[in-house]
């Protein structure tokens, strides 16, 4: 601690020394010696090319990029509380530490076979990782990687004598208050709620039954309501996070009434911001909707019509529009969703592969990932005018440091 | 040269058919006339993107199963060709009928049991 002290002095000094020519200083690139904050960085995938970009979103400019993450198709990120580091979890069940001042790689582990996404405790000092192979979570130390926590996802009546009990895909891995991770079990149709509060001792709480194949999850932004989507009925699971006693509950039972679903290219995403206005909006599974559910009595309140089938259905900061983008053949399109009059309000077309979009910290802009176009295209949200683009290798989930301050995400 | 195509493409098309006649089956051949390299490339990308979002973008699975070379060595080509075109009922494998033609899927069977997608060789759809 002394000595990372004693570095920044350091750093100080040289950039007092430095940046005597204050202009010289603003125009340069970012390096190790450069003093200054995080609150406006953030990271895109290169899925294919295993790095991430290091972006500065106030001046929508790349600053440097990370190589050597390993498979990153899928792969998501979280922020440690300083915002100085991001954590990468690939698909290839490598988790990554990366500085983004630095523009370095600290520390990696290959902790699983496969992997799909993570999430980090209220407190900052634990890291979670949802594992398909072997099926399971696992903590880690967010400071060192240390191996902390080690959580299977077995399910099901206890074979034979030695006989080992199946394991479970786990996905939806989010953070709540805490010190809890809460996450479902693919195969085995459950959510468990892990309290981490002693590291070295999980205390696990398993609700069974909560439906067929949860695919993804997402906590609500005051850390109360944990929501499952199901692929393999028409519905969402719902745990109420402040009475888990309850049990949880299903809401949307059969929005699909019967009629046959479409072929479903792309799975959704849950997490994201999809409450808005009171409501929580939701992808439709197999169908062209985004639905929309009262947060206070979780009755469905409306159903939007759009272009696709929607992946990610993420709300502006501000609550005041709901951004969709789509599933192959659509993947091409992006639209706007007005909150109060849940209509769309617009239809853009940033190109084919759209994949991820995220906002600004306070939402004046989104950033949006053009996969086939290897392009980031960054979009005014008032507008609704592109005013920049930013040249990404296949660029796939793009998050930024406003994430480290956000229940949830 | 471009009024020599059809012919030429014509020639493959018997060529293929006369060994298919026989035992074994030919192998694939990735270069079949009726399939620009645009689609081609349209296809390895979305192999590598798209089936590659279930399956792992280097094949080893996630939530779909691996695609690796090894596990598809002593399957029957056609018939899982017809998988991808059917998908698997009750599963999030989806039928890829709508977006594929059976050649379009049996080629990218191929790669996949030729290892094409190893090492990048066939990333984004540029071949070597």
């Amino acid at each position: 601690m002394t000595g990372r002290m004693s570095m920044m002095r350091g750093a100080l000094l040289g950039l007092i020394l430095g940046a005597l020519p204050a202009a010289s200083f603003f125009a340069s690139a970012v390096s190790a010696a450069e003093l200054r904050g995080t609150g406006d960085l953030g990271i895109v995938v290169e899925r294919a090319a295993g790095r991430v970009m290091v972006v500065e979103n106030s001046h929508r400019r790349t600053l440097a990029s990370v190589e050597g993450l390993g498979d990153l198709s899928h792969a998501s990120a979280v922020f440690s509380r300083d915002a100085r580091y991001a954590f990468v979890f690939g698909r290839d069940g490598g988790l990554s530490k990366v500085d983004l001042l630095t523009a370095t790689v600290v520390k990696r582990v290959q902790q699983a076979g496969n992997s799909i996404g993570g999430a980090i405790s209220e407190d900052g000092r634990l890291v979670a990782v949802a594992n398909y192979e072997p099926g399971g979570v696992r903590v880690f130390d967010a400071d060192s990687l240390d191996p902390v926590a080690d959580i299977p996802a077995e399910y099901g009546p206890a074979g034979e004598a030695g006989a080992a009990r199946p394991r479970s895909k786990v996905v939806g891995l989010e953070d709540a208050p805490g010190n809890r991770f809460v996450f479902s079990l693919y195969d085995a149709g459950e959510i468990w709620i892990a309290d981490l509060s002693d590291p070295a001792a999980p205390a696990v709480r398993k609700f069974t039954g909560i439906g067929r194949q949860p695919y993804d999850a997402l906590v609500t932004p005051d850390g109360r309501h944990y929501i499952a989507g199901l692929f393999g009925e028409d519905g969402l699971a719902v745990l109420d996070l402040w009475n888990p006693d309850k049990g949880v509950r299903r809401v949307l039972d059969g929005y699909g009434r019967g009629e046959q679903p479409l072929p479903v290219y792309k799975m959704p995403h849950l997490e994201g911001w999809g409450f808005a206005d009171g409501k929580v909006f939701l992808p439709a599974i197999g169908r062209h909707e985004v639905l929309v559910v009262d947060a206070t009595t979780w009755q469905e309140v409306g159903r939007i019509a759009v272009a696709g089938q929607p992946v990610f259905v993420m709300a502006r900061p501000d609550g005041r529009q709901i951004w969709v983008n789509f599933a192959l053949p659509d993947n091409h399109l992006v639209q706007v969703l007005d909150v109060p009059s849940l209509a769309v309000a617009a239809t853009l077309t940033p190109g084919k592969g759209v994949l991820h979009m995220e906002f600004t910290p306070r939402g004046e802009q989104v950033w949006v990932s053009v996969r086939d176009l290897d392009t980031v295209r960054i979009y005014d949200t008032g507008s609704l005018r592109e005013v920049s683009t930013l040249p990404a290798d296949k660029p796939s989930g793009i998050f930024f440091t406003a994430r480290a301050h956000r229940i949830g995400l | 040269m471009r009024s020599r195509l059809p012919l030429l493409a014509g020639a493959v098309v018997l060529l293929a058919a006369a060994v298919q006649a026989g035992e074994p089956p030919p192998s694939p051949d990735p270069s079949r006339p009726e399939m620009s390299a645009a689609r081609r490339a349209e296809l390895g990308r979305m192999l590598v993107h798209d089936c590659g979002s279930c399956h792992g973008l280097t094949m080893k699975g996630g939530l779909g199963a691996p695609l690796l070379p090894e596990g598809l060595a002593g399957k029957d080509p056609d018939a899982l060709a017809q998988l991808v075109l059917e998908g698997i009922a009750g599963t999030p494998m989806p039928p890829w009928a709508p977006l594929l033609s059976r050649d379009e899927a049996r080629w990218m069977i191929d790669q996949l049991r030729e290892g094409r997608l190893r090492e990048g060789r066939l990333r984004e759809g540029k071949r070597e």
